[in-house]
């Protein structure tokens, strides 16, 4: 494990500018989540790390060493991809031994053996070693997947959303995994994905991509509750922070725009906004308001009833203000 | 405008039944969700109010009709599919013309239509757009706008969102449910994703194995399951089962698990045997003094709220609380729920016993 620090890194496909001007430490032991858009540039900037795409301009440190010029292999970084790719025709207990028998590390059989059977233990799989790959569930496969990854120990683990092609409640399970595997397991894990709850929930460091940029970097509980802009605030938090004129609620202050969390809208006083629709999700209802022609959504009391088109008054609690193009003032 | 009435449906494919007696109805107006995980027979009663499979038994009506043996062109009803099926060859207007063409409607009448049908959707600027340069959302807008211009008593759409990306899915979601307050045409649409459900429909059926496991409110099936299965498939974190064997009477106000008591809603039924307590994430406090121990195990951030996973001598529990509580992995806290929200089940069957929480929803 170790520390990998990016100094003024860019990436460019023609014209199009894949990766900006990217500076960031991701320190030994962390696990940072880069959260971003489609062709936010967090996948390009893995594969710059992994040595799969070649820099543009900028430095790339791994255990303090340049790795500018250095195959991916001689990188010491374990890749986990988007689809799980395992050999069908092995057994789970093979495919975790496969990058350990590889002919550059040269591991003797018994060590191979002692780490898969431990990483299979982390991931919770020891009764399926023998099973071949193809009759385990998909959340199985993507945990041998992980797993062929982890059976290294490598300066860095590199995964690429590798939780999206599950359905909810197993990514919910593997959320937790695999924050107990790195928590378990000490190691430094750079992780890319479009899922706010993914970054919220499993992140020590959130990195806030915008068209190629780093934007913010931060705890998600700072990114949360202090971003540097409007693209910021809109990236974490359901339902999304409202964006609002300030000028709609009277003695706010005089930036251009106000933001609302959804929490921060108190009920009872203030101006008058009518109930569009409530959405009862159960632990949360969801009330879809129209102010002076903006939509708004606040959260309400599971247990109340709203009926469309009622009368409701409203009033900032702690907002955040952005001034014309977005970015914070208070 | 249609009522429809679902009475006694089964459809078997061979040996196989898809979808066994099932009863229920869709009022006038609804948005009506068929909510399940694949396989469970939501998208063949979809298909058979469609037309586009006939019951091996039961009855459907459509406005006091009887439609259940008709083929899907005398039914008056539109299909929107998973897969946006246009005309690659036609722009925009030809696409969303064409059904009112092939019923031979006027031109001129057609264009009023169009017109009517694209601005509803706003979509009027890119009516003579070939549809093969699209957006995604446009291109479901069109497809949509085909649906709509026939002016069919209701509309069934099959997943139509289960393509697109969590961002856009949400905003398309926001849309069509904001499309059908404003047209308030009977809507039954089906998904496999319970949030979907919850976010848009007025009514829900629970479907599993294909059975209807609790048709209702969103409000009502989340706070007062049927099923066991309904409790966990309804909810994000699902809710917390923990299972202990003993017996209540037909009043009881107290469970007993690992010698600490919980109160209960007044139960409505004696039952003695396996049971499982269950209680929602939201539900849960926890709290330093109460006899009920768990270890924590972590804790996952999630802005206003986190969801904290937590070892008890009955299984794992998930809890959610106030993410400015600290609470850090490996301490030892104690746990006590909400008593009014707590439902059991038979663990046997998975059904719900009946208490003064749920006796009104449930029956038989």
């Amino acid at each position: 494990m170790a520390d990998v620090s990016l100094e003024n890194v860019s990436k460019s496909f023609g014209k199009t500018v894949a990766v900006d001007d990217i500076t960031m430490d991701i320190s030994d032991g962390s696990f940072v989540v880069l959260l971003g858009p489609t062709g936010a540039g967090k996948t390009t900037t893995l594969r710059l790390i992994s040595g799969l795409e070649k820099l543009d301009g900028g430095r790339i440190h791994i255990a303090g060493r340049d790795v500018g010029v250095e195959t991916p292999a001689q990188r010491d970084v374990a890749m986990v991809f988007q689809q799980y790719s395992l050999y069908p025709h092995l057994t789970v207990r093979d495919n975790l031994a496969f990058p350990l028998r590889s002919p550059i590390l040269k591991t003797p059989e018994d060590q191979i053996a002692k780490r898969v059977k431990q990483i299979a233990e982390v991931l919770q799989i020891p009764h399926k070693l023998d099973n071949k790959a193809t009759e385990l569930s998909g959340g199985e496969m993507q945990r041998v997947s992980i797993g062929r990854a982890l059976v290294r120990d490598p300066a860095i683990y590199l995964m690429d959303e590798p939780l999206s092609s599950l359905d909810a409640k197993l990514r919910a399970d593997l959320r937790v995994e695999l924050k107990r595997i790195h928590a378990d397991l000490g190691s430094t894990l750079l992780y890319v994905t479009h899922d706010q709850i993914e970054a919220m929930t499993m992140a020590s460091h959130v990195g806030v991509l915008e068209e190629g940029r780093l934007v913010q970097y931060g705890t998600p509980k700072e990114i949360y509750e202090d971003p540097s802009s409007v693209y910021v605030a809109s990236r974490l938090g359901l339902p999304r922070i409202n964006i609002l004129p300030a000028s709609l609620f009277p003695g706010s202050h005089k930036a251009p725009q106000i933001g609302l969390r959804p929490e921060n809208i108190r009920q009872g006083d203030g101006i008058d906004a009518t109930v569009v629709r409530a959405e009862h999700l159960g632990d949360q209802t969801r009330l879809h308001l129209e102010l002076q022609g903006h939509a708004i959504t606040t959260l309400t009391d599971p247990h109340t009833e709203y009926e469309p088109n009622e009368t409701i008054k409203i009033t900032p609690e702690n907002p955040l203000y952005f001034d014309a193009s977005g970015a914070r003032i208070v | 405008m249609a009522e429809i009435v679902i009475k006694n449906v089964r459809k078997e494919f061979g040996d196989f039944v898809a979808v066994k007696e099932s009863s229920f109805t869709i009022e006038d107006g609804e948005f009506f969700m068929l909510l399940g995980p694949s396989g469970c027979g939501k998208t063949t009663t979809l298909r058979m109010i469609a037309g586009l499979e006939l019951p091996t038994s039961g009855e459907i009506y459509l406005d006091g009709e009887e439609i259940s043996q008709r083929p899907p062109s005398e039914r008056d009803i539109a299909f929107v599919f998973q897969m946006f099926a246009l005309y690659p060859h036609m722009n925009v207007r030809g696409n969303i013309s064409y059904p009112l063409k092939s019923q031979g409607m006027p031109r001129a009448a057609i264009k009023e239509k169009v017109a009517e049908v694209s601005k509803i959707l706003g979509i009027e600027d890119i009516l003579d757009r070939p549809v093969g340069g699209l957006s995604g959302g446009d291109r479901q807008r069109v497809a949509l706008g085909r649906a709509i211009v026939r002016e069919p008593k209701a509309f069934m759409m099959d997943e139509p969102l289960g393509a697109l990306d969590a961002e856009f899915r949400e905003h398309m979601a926001e849309e069509l449910r904001a499309l059908h307050d404003r047209m308030g045409a009977t809507t039954v649409y089906v998904t496999h994703d319970q949030l979907e459900a919850m976010q848009m429909g007025d009514k829900i059926v629970v479907m599993n194995n294909a059975v209807v496991e609790q048709f209702g409110t969103p409000q009502e099936i989340y706070d007062k399951p049927a099923t066991m299965f309904v409790a966990d498939f309804i909810g994000s974190p699902s809710m917390n089962f923990l299972p202990f064997h003993g017996q209540v009477g037909r009043d009881a106000t107290e469970v007993s698990l690992h010698g600490a008591h919980f109160h209960i809603p007044h139960t409505r039924e004696p039952f003695e045997g396996d049971m499982a307590l269950g209680v929602r994430p939201e539900h849960i406090q926890l709290s330093d003094s109460a006899p009920y121990r768990a270890k924590v195990l972590a804790a996952e951030y999630l802005g206003t709220t986190q969801i904290v996973t937590l070892k008890t001598a009955d299984g794992e529990v998930k809890a959610r609380i106030p993410s400015h509580k600290t609470v850090t992995a490996g301490e030892t806290l104690g746990l006590e729920f909400d008593a009014a929200t707590i439902t059991l089940f038979d663990r046997q069957t998975g059904r719900a016993l009946k208490s003064e929480l749920n006796e009104g929803v449930l029956h038989g």
